[in-house]
């Protein structure tokens, strides 16, 4: 079983990695997002220091969905998900490793990125490592709460639209607590722990009762 | 171990499809499922398979432990299950791992199809035929006892069509079962044939009359 499940993690990472895989989607969407704000905005550093973990939590969210369709219905589509479904494993611990090979390729460059957007947008030091951090535990709960509408979406030709308006509004309270944990480790009024804490805990939450939403619509999907 | 089915129904969406359809099947045997286009053989092997639920009846399996349906069958169907970036070598080592009980390796079961050569290119690069052959390969690789087959010799050239049906009486002389749904004759002498026909419905008798 374990050997199934690794083979699974490879696999997918390859493909994200090859031609026309969505490895480098949702990076390069997050950087363009992140790059034109301060155009839009105009050189206000202040407003920009200000906003910009709001900024960056936000494209990360968008650049989180932008791929994430794909995540079964790829599978579907060609077949393999047959394959998947007749695995040795239970279908939940392949919806976890599928979750984690999407947030590997998605969620974890974007964190590890986003200190070099932050000077884009004038964000002190303290800042960028905060916001980088947030990210890095907040990403988990977009990738798996996500990966629910993935499920459902996963037989529908154009499912996209219908992925975000089913997922969106699950994501903001990850947003709310990544943006109010990543304000609070530059001032404020709240210790930084407690938003973060909460953060971890959402990031927990969604990948236990994402991978079980999830398997269970594969499982009803057909 | 056995394959029992049970008046089966399957309905898709509001339409009843087929109904009462009922077979046993045993160690070494093979079943052949015919019938017009539409008449529901696919959605009957996606039954079988688990990707479908049937409307009524159902389908278990005897004498082979505690493993479920779906981890005993090895099931190739219309979409080829191959990923197109990946060459027919990975795609196949990824089919080994995951169906587990591994038998031949990637490059032998390539061979056995006539495709060594391919191994390395991406399967994006394979003609249809092609990716045919590189798809029943999954057959090879992991030594699981069903084989649910869904139009195999379709793109088939005739001695690949030849080969497939030494594979299949190979397995079937190995204690192997086989359901297939096919128009083409698949070359198994005593196989038991099951043929779907629509089932006559009330809506239908109403129009008639």
């Amino acid at each position: 079983m374990t050997r199934a499940l690794a083979a699974l993690l490879v696999r997918d990472l390859k493909l994200a990695g090859r031609i026309g895989g969505s490895g480098a989607l949702g990076l390069g969407f997050f950087v363009m997002l992140v790059t034109v704000v301060p155009f839009a905005l105009g050189p206000d550093l202040n407003l920009l220091a200000r906003i910009g973990p709001a900024i960056l939590w936000l494209a990360a969210v968008l650049a989180t969905l932008i791929g994430l369709d794909r995540l079964f219905q790829a599978d579907e589509e060609d077949g393999s998900l047959d394959l998947l479904m007749h695995a040795e494993a239970p279908l939940e611990l392949i919806v976890v490793v599928k979750g984690f090979a999407h947030w590997l390729t998605t969620g974890l460059p974007l964190a590890l990125c986003a200190p070099f957007l932050g000077l884009l947008i004038a964000l002190t030091p303290e800042a960028m490592l905060a916001v980088s951090a947030t990210l890095l535990v907040g990403t988990p709960a977009l990738t798996f709460i996500g990966g629910v509408g993935a499920a459902l979406t996963a037989t529908m030709r154009r499912g996209g639209l219908l992925l975000s308006v089913l997922v969106l509004p699950l994501m903001v309270p990850t947003l709310i607590f990544g943006v109010s944990a990543a304000n609070a480790a530059t001032g404020g009024t709240i210790p930084f722990l407690t938003p973060f804490l909460i953060l971890i805990a959402l990031s927990l939450l969604a990948i236990v009762i994402g991978t079980v939403a999830a398997a269970a619509a594969l499982r009803h999907g057909s | 171990m056995r394959i029992v089915a049970d008046n089966l129904a399957c309905r898709r969406s509001e339409r009843l499809i087929f109904a009462n359809l009922s077979f046993t099947l045993a160690d070494g045997q093979a079943l052949v499922v015919t019938g017009r286009n539409g008449a529901g053989k696919s959605s009957l092997l996606a039954i079988l398979a688990a990707r479908l639920r049937p409307e009524a009846g159902n389908v278990r399996v005897e004498g082979a432990g505690e493993a479920p349906l779906t981890e005993l069958v090895n099931f190739v169907g219309h979409r080829d299950g191959l990923k197109s970036a990946l060459t027919a070598e990975e795609n196949l080592a990824f089919a080994r791992a995951i169906l587990g009980r591994a038998a031949l390796t990637p490059k032998e079961a390539l061979a056995r199809v006539g495709l060594e050569h391919a191994a390395r290119l991406p399967v994006a690069y394979l003609s249809a035929g092609q990716r045919r052959r590189v798809g029943l390969a999954r057959l090879f690789v992991s030594a699981r006892p069903v084989w649910l087959l869904d139009e195999p010799t379709s793109a088939l050239d005739a001695a690949s069509q030849e080969a497939l049906g030494v594979a299949m009486r190979d397995h079937l002389a190995a204690g192997g079962l086989i359901i297939a749904a096919t128009h083409a004759p698949l070359g198994l002498d005593g196989a038991a044939t099951l043929r779907i026909e629509r089932p006559v419905l009330a809506a239908d008798a109403g129009e008639a009359a």
